[in-house]
């Protein structure tokens, strides 16, 4: 194999579009990247960015739309046979043996029984897993599943390891005692791996392990950022410098509020990008209004946010990306300032949120255009059907399907919209989104 | 839909709305019993099948001979199984085709599979041979669908994670199939293994004893005796008779299928320990004993082993996407030439229609409609019990130990084999044949409703019961707001799967001879018997494809927005 250019791996423009005709959707955009060898790299970014796909591109078991994977210099063809992923889910069979799910992926490989068996033997060992080779999966707990998953896809002896979240699904502790243990594999060199990729959205789990980190952005999935991390191992969390590249990955991600025409985007059917409104529930919104309230200045770092309040980033950010939509917060350099609108949702009545509420959500282009949508029939009511396949010109079916569950979650929290699940029909609430507003309470727009 | 039924297990319902591949599908299939019916035209005289002898003393001999037919029909079942399940799921295409095509087969009568069936047999092969091969192939006809369904089911509902680690670790298609498939299949294809079985028994006697125009076929065996026995009026003999094929099913039961059962618990899917896992004393003393663990070890266990490396170091599928290309040329030619075939077939198929007289079209609607209102019928009696015994065995798991077992039993028993004493019972009452029809119907499919009732209620959480207690809700509130929705998924299950098997057993329901006699009703069943006896080609090609194309329009009309009422509204999850 030609090794032009050294790289382990190399994408190069990488483009993933689902549908056709006019329903099409980037996934991911652009994507151009290169790993060493000898490096630990992550692409961190929040759900729905493609981090997933961009893996099973990289592994050879999605063909992107465009772009070319090249692995050692080589365009990949098929599955690529160096690589391996370790799964989120675990990807265990649960009828086979701890012992058995690792052999078998040494049988699939041509090894001879007997020296499956010690092999098999000796990783699970080295996982920490003896004792427990005759167990079944169903007996074992999430950090030790895990464990097999890994001792699994050592056994091919990968040169190029993928992680796809392996440590979303664990609980905090198994998590991170999973990490150090990862970290001590590869950085003890006993190991053959040449190089490691982990797909995360969790950014101190990033910053703790990676030489470098890909931060990636979604609507359309694409790399934004290329971070070195310098530190070295093992990595302290209350180190200011570790502190100070979690503050900025947040920084990139949260952004900087920007003018509201541009913030608020505009409507579906219109040129120019409608804004996603992100998944959030709304009592986790007043909950982090109120956090913030009580925060000297009305201001908090986003990064010190997702450890007091023991939310995931992913969360973390959606729900600040809210804020800033509903004009209750100011985002920048990586610092979060409730506004007085804000100030005055976190200390309002249960009434009176919702009345601000709705007089916010009343603003957004996508409320917009569903109020006069549905303003514009007899009985101001329409199917779901109809609504989701006005805003699949926007969005791919999923996403729209999520962003009218939303809609209506808040429509319904504002009084603005009823929605009948078993007609399926979208209704206005009598008195509300008839443009009658009793209060404009604009106290504070963004400026 | 999530079925947590401990109890009985089917093949989901596929239901799905209409593409083009439906409208292939009917006129490949009118082309084909076209073809069958041409073969009929042109067969041998009359055959004049062997005495059989009432007497107990040969029973065993029979049961041997009927069991055996079973279980070579049902090898061949599981063999056609996985082969078409496998390329519907893996082919676009072709999944296209063979979807509806399986739908349809599995509406289509056995009896209507019998002049294509029996003749081509019998132009090939010597007449005992054919004459055993069509007896054996009927009885495949009613064991194979389900099964076909439930591995294409499987193999479409894999998780994708598991497949996707099968992919990166390179499996090859003996290890796919050993490691993923098959073990994730294993617990739906051993219930639908039970319900073919079921479905074989029903079909026994017509599956041993048949008639194409003048010429009657008979094979000894269970059915045939059964059958002899009743058209002799001999209640000793039907009492044997029936005792044994209780026997031999609950035999088969016991020493088979539940073993089966609580060996197969371990391919659950999910991660965490079950609750009450299947049991089965013979598998328990089957592995507890040092004879048979010592038998496999040394005569299974090796060649077993040498094979399976031997499989599984087979080269794992490399380029696929050469040969495949290849490939789907041929299969666009070899699809034009079947194409044009089949077209010019359903053009003849069409002119023979073209004779069935306006008197014989007239026949069949009124048949589609009494057919019809006996299947509502019999579906309404079952709900009216099924729903209070179910809930009740559901819901008291001290009634449901000592009933469950006294259920499977009564259930196993194949309807038909009682028909004749039905008959006999109900021939004098108002209603006559009419009645027993229906009864026959209900005897046939109310076990379906019954097994998934049960299912349903079993599943409703404890939680809401108390809830429901708490309220102080009266008995007709609490049936309203908590066990009819939570019901309702389960009863929709059931109750397709039941009519199914309703309109397929008015073929002997509303036909049959006994004591010498012929009795027979108004009914489409009546007319697909009568004139697959008579040897009326014309009219049983036009009578199928009538049912075929009622069944699938209510389907479609009514079960398909039921189930869709069921999957969005009534799942508790």
């Amino acid at each position: 194999m030609a090794e032009l250019n050294g790289f382990l791996l190399e994408l190069r423009q990488i483009n993933q579009i689902y549908g056709g005709g006019e329903h099409t959707f980037t996934a991911i955009q652009n994507v151009n990247l290169a790993l060493n060898e000898g490096e630990f790299a992550t692409l961190m970014g929040p759900t729905g960015c493609g981090k997933s796909t961009l893996l099973r591109i990289i592994t050879g078991l999605q063909v992107p739309t465009a772009g070319e994977v090249l692995y050692r210099g080589a365009p990949l063809k098929g599955v690529n046979p160096h690589a391996t992923i370790v799964f989120q889910t675990f990807a265990l069979f649960p009828w086979l043996t701890v012992q058995e799910n690792v052999e078998v992926a040494l049988k699939a490989r041509g090894v001879p029984p007997k020296l499956r068996t010690t092999r098999a033997l000796d990783l699970l060992d080295r996982v920490g897993l003896d004792g427990f080779e005759n167990a079944y999966p169903r007996e074992l707990s999430g950090g030790m599943l895990q464990k097999v998953g890994f001792a699994r896809a050592m056994a091919v002896e990968p040169e190029l390891l993928c992680l796809d979240e392996p440590f979303s699904a664990l609980d905090v502790l198994s998590a991170e005692s999973l990490r150090g243990e990862l970290l001590e594999l590869w950085t003890g060199g006993v190991i053959p791996t040449r190089a490691i990729l982990l797909a995360t959205h969790n950014i101190e789990e990033a910053v703790f392990l990676a030489d470098r980190i890909l931060v990636m952005d979604k609507d359309p999935g694409r790399v934004i950022m290329n971070l070195k991390v310098d530190l070295p191992h093992p990595r302290q969390r209350k180190d200011p410098k570790f502190l100070n590249l979690v503050d900025r990955v947040y920084m990139v991600l949260a952004g900087h509020t920007q003018p509201e025409h541009v913030e608020m985007g505009t409507a579906p059917g219109e040129p120019g990008r409608t804004r996603a409104l992100p998944h959030i529930n709304i009592d986790d919104l007043t909950g982090l209004m109120e956090h913030l309230d009580g925060m000297p200045d009305n201001r908090a770092d986003i990064y010190a946010l997702a450890r007091e309040l023991q939310v995931n980033s992913d969360e973390l950010l959606r729900l600040i990306e809210a804020a800033e939509l509903l004009g209750f917060a100011n985002i920048a350099y990586g610092d979060i300032t409730l506004n007085p609108l804000g100030e005055t949702f976190a200390e309002a009545s249960i009434r009176a949120r919702k009345e601000i509420f709705a007089t916010r959500i009343r603003r957004l282009p996508l409320f917009k255009w569903l109020l006069s949508m549905l303003r514009a029939t007899d009985k101001n009511q329409l199917e779901w059907d109809v609504i989701q396949k006005a805003l699949e010109l926007e969005f791919h079916e999923e996403e729209a399907e999520r962003q009218l569950d939303t809609a209506i979650d808040w429509g319904r929290y504002a009084e603005l919209l009823a929605y009948d699940d078993s007609s399926q029909i979208l209704f206005l609430e009598p008195g509300g989104g008839t443009g009658f507003v009793k209060q404009d309470v604009n106290l504070a727009g963004p400026p | 839909m999530r079925q947590p039924s401990r109890l009985f297990r089917i093949a989901q319902p596929l239901v799905r709305p209409l593409t083009w591949g439906d409208a292939v599908v009917f006129i490949s299939l009118a082309a084909l019993i076209y073809l069958g019916v041409q073969l009929g035209l042109s067969a041998p005289p009359a055959i004049k099948g062997p005495e059989i002898s009432l007497s107990p003393k040969h029973l065993l001999y029979y049961t041997g001979l009927s069991t055996g037919r079973m279980a070579a029909a049902y090898l061949l079942s599981v063999i056609f199984s996985l082969i078409y399940g496998t390329l519907a799921a893996n082919h676009r295409r072709a999944e296209k085709i063979l979807i509806p095509l399986l739908d349809a087969l599995q509406t289509i009568p056995i009896l209507s599979f019998l002049p294509v069936v029996l003749l081509s047999f019998i132009a090939i092969f010597p007449l005992r041979l054919a004459l055993e091969l069509s007896s054996i192939f009927l009885i495949f006809t009613s064991q194979t669908w389900n099964l076909t369904f439930a591995w294409y089911q499987s193999l479409t509902t894999i998780p994708r994670n598991l497949n996707q680690a099968s992919t990166i670790f390179h499996f090859n298609p003996w290890l796919r199939f050993k490691t993923l498939e098959l073990p994730f299949a294993a617990i739906s294809l051993i219930w639908n293994s039970m319900a073919s079985w079921a479905g074989g028994w029903f079909f026994l006697m017509a599956a041993e004893i048949f008639s194409a125009g003048e010429r009657n076929f008979r094979l000894p065996g269970l059915g045939m005796y059964l059958q002899e026995a009743a058209n002799q009026g001999n209640f000793m003999a039907i009492g044997w008779g029936v005792g044994v094929l209780v026997l031999t099913i609950v035999i088969l039961d016991q020493l088979i299928w539940r073993p089966l059962l609580a060996w197969s618990d371990r391919f659950k899917l999910q991660l965490v320990e079950t609750e009450n896992p299947p049991t089965s004393w013979f598998y328990d003393a089957l592995r507890s004993s040092r004879l048979i663990r010592g038998f496999i070890r040394h005569l299974f266990h090796r060649p077993w082993t040498y094979l399976d490396e031997w499989l599984a170091s087979r080269q794992p599928e490399a380029d696929r996407g050469r040969r495949g290309a290849r490939l789907t040329w041929l299969w666009y030619f070899l699809g034009l030439a079947v194409g044009l075939g089949l077209f010019y077939e359903a053009y003849q198929a069409g002119v023979m229609l073209w004779r069935v007289s306006w008197n014989q079209w007239g026949i069949i609607g009124m048949g589609i409609l009494t057919t019809l209102g006996r299947v509502t019928a019999a579906l309404g009696i079952a709900l009216a019990w099924t729903l209070p015994v179910g809930v009740a065995i559901g819901t008291n798991q001290r009634l449901a130990a000592w009933l469950q077992p006294v259920v499977q039993i009564t259930a196993s028993v194949p309807a038909t084999a009682l028909f004749p004493i039905l008959l006999l019972v109900v021939l004098g009452l108002p209603g006559g044949l009419n009645l027993a029809a229906i009864l026959l119907m209900l005897l046939g499919t109310q076990w379906y409703l019954l097994f998934n009732i049960i299912a349903g209620a079993s599943a409703i959480p404890q939680d809401l019961h108390y809830t429901a207690t708490l309220l102080q809700l009266g008995r007709w509130e609490r049936w309203r707001t908590l066990i009819l929705p939570a019901l309702f998924p389960f009863a929709i299950t059931g109750a397709i799967t039941a009519a199914g098997g309703a309109w397929n057993a008015s073929i002997v329901a509303e036909y049959t001879q006994f004591g010498g006699q012929t009795f027979k009703t108004i009914g489409i069943g009546a007319a697909i018997a009568e004139s697959a006896a008579a040897g009326d080609y014309a009219m049983l090609l036009a009578s199928t494809l009538t049912m075929l194309l009622t069944v699938a329009a209510i389907n479609r009309l009514v079960w398909h927005r039921l189930y869709r009422v069921a999957e969005t509204r009534y799942r508790m999850e």
